[in-house]
């Protein structure tokens, strides 16, 4: 009882025949080999969002990203002609850690006119160069213009930073973005500077908990309790299906209906609801600024009134999520061991013009950690039985296609980097 | 007790141990209180709720009298305990066993 059309092939998984349908192994998600191969061919090679521009809004801002994922930390600051730029987190002297407050393992973010190291006091300007060096005579021709930091490829794309640690990399972010990128260039993400953001250590592989936000086949029996009774059981008699999915590359997404701003019977939702007219889908008012509409290419691509978020699945650990009232979200998923990671999830809104606004957004952002402590903890359990290798093939149907190809383009990344031995620079399976 | 609400809103004063500054607080609070708690204080502010918001919303968001800005404090308690009086029927969120979720980045008001 399909409620929205397929592709002419009968599914959407068939309509994208690289993928199969047969099921998924696993495997990738509980071995510590294969993650120490992700690490190398995928946290190494692609671009990695690390935040946002509104992060280093004047010369001399600053914060620090720990990439344990990729062996490194990165520093990125605005430099004094207003470029954004990215360095490895290291003094050339001796190694020390060069930006950190209290807790070297912590991020930490800032303003200053130049880098200090706390070990010997060595300095660097905010473009990367060495500027002094203490007790310099001691030294043994030393050249200071030879120990600049270190630089990783930075680039910005739409207000959004990211790295890049493959100093053998030529493609651009844009170009590594493909359909998606240049289908979301022009959504006012410039606009929507209210942040909050949320983060959690979570037991499990980094795909398992992309794998629970990129299907919502989950929603009506995991979150039932989150809706009123006569709602719950309706939404699980329907189950769910997308509007639409296309995947592009190493990346894809989900389009999907939202009937729940506003709700088309006030009886749907919690009373505080009805009130501030907010929830989980963000606030049911749209804000008053350019750039709504009409929206971005990639934005609802099959075009449909009912139309209420648009996922994607920006490969490999960045999830955005732009909504029908005018909100984004980001997750990102970092990877800490092969069943561990931190999970990071931020909302973003046009600044509140009033109480009534700012209390709408508290409302979103409070139903958004309801809802991702659920999504959450059920990952530990799930990852330890796949572990138990009791299992190893997984059947999935056609609403979770983009979990199919985030595993395929995993193992497609592992593999081809095994097989060349040497980075490459384009995505294998695009 | 000194209040700290708005005069209009001196029956919340009560309440006025919700008037905490962030999520961290508000949500540990609310893990903290017994539903009977959680719904006293919920059946005292929530029929407010449209009046506190015409109150503030007559006042700069960026620039709050002290008495205003622990009154749009209390207001985020309120939403922060709605889960658990509307929906769970319990102070945590149900099926989230150890897991939780810090609040690393908020808005200053």
């Amino acid at each position: 009882m399909a409620h929205f059309p397929k592709p002419s092939e009968g599914s959407w998984t068939e309509h994208y025949p690289e993928l199969g349908t047969s099921p998924v192994n696993y495997e990738d998600s509980i071995s510590p080999e294969f993650y120490e191969l992700e690490r190398k061919a995928i946290f190494n090679r692609t671009w990695l969002n690390v935040g946002r521009v509104e992060q280093v809004p004047r010369a001399g801002r600053y914060f620090t990203k720990e990439l344990q994922c990729a062996g490194t930390s990165v520093i990125i600051v605005r430099d004094k002609d207003g470029g954004v730029r990215g360095f490895h987190n290291i003094c050339r002297h001796r190694g020390n850690k060069l930006v950190w407050s209290d807790f070297p393992n912590e991020e930490t973010s800032g303003t200053c006119r130049q880098f200090t190291c706390k070990y010997h006091g060595w300095r660097y300007d905010l473009d990367g160069s060495l500027t002094f060096v203490q007790q310099e005579s001691e030294f043994f021709d030393l050249d200071k213009d030879d120990y600049g930091l270190v630089p990783v490829q930075t680039e910005v794309w739409e207000g959004f930073i990211f790295v890049n640690l493959d100093s053998s990399n030529t493609t651009s972010v844009k170009e590594y973005l493909g359909e998606f990128g240049a289908g979301l260039e022009g959504y006012p993400f410039g606009e929507m500077t209210q942040v909050y953001k949320y983060r959690a250590q979570v037991g499990s592989n980094w795909k398992l908990f992309i794998d629970a936000f990129a299907e919502f086949y989950h929603a009506p029996v995991l979150h039932a309790k989150q809706a009123t009774d006569d709602e719950s059981r309706k939404l699980q008699g329907y189950g769910f299906e997308a509007l639409s999915y296309v995947i592009d590359g190493p990346h894809g997404m989900v389009s999907s209906w939202g009937g729940m701003a506003p709700p088309k019977d006030p009886s749907m939702v919690k009373p505080i609801e009805n009130v501030l007219r907010s929830g989980l889908f963000g606030p049911w008012d749209r804000p008053d600024i350019a750039g709504l509409d009409p929206l971005p290419g990639a934005v609802n691509p099959a075009r449909s009134p009912n139309w209420g978020i648009d996922t994607f699945v920006l490969f490999p650990n960045f999830m955005l999520l732009v909504w029908a009232p005018g909100w984004y979200l980001t997750y990102h998923y970092w990877p800490t061991s092969h069943n561990s990671h931190i999970f990071e999830g931020a909302l973003y809104f046009v600044p509140p013009k009033d109480a009534t606004d700012r209390v709408r957004q508290e409302l979103a952002a409070v139903t958004f950690k309801e809802y991702a402590l659920q999504d959450g903890n059920t990952l530990e359990a799930t990852q330890s039985m796949i572990e138990s290798r009791a299992v190893t093939e997984f059947p999935l149907n056609d609403q979770e296609i983009l979990l199919r190809h985030l595993h395929r383009t995993a193992r497609g990344y592992v593999a081809e980097h095994q097989k060349s031995g040497t980075p490459v620079d384009s995505p294998v399976v695009r | 007790m000194t209040p700290v609400l708005p005069p209009e809103f001196a029956d919340l004063e009560p309440y006025s141990d919700w008037c905490l500054p962030t999520e961290a607080e508000r949500y540990a609070k609310r893990l903290a209180s017994s539903m009977d708690e959680l719904q006293a204080f919920y059946d005292a502010a929530f029929p407010r709720l449209e009046q506190i918001l015409a109150y503030l919303d007559a006042l700069p968001l960026d620039d709050l009298p002290d008495d205003a800005r622990l009154l749009l404090e209390l207001t985020y308690s309120l939403v922060n305990v709605s889960f658990p009086v509307e929906v769970w029927r319990q102070p945590r969120v149900p099926d989230s066993g150890a897991a939780s979720m810090d609040a690393i980045v908020e808005p200053a008001v």
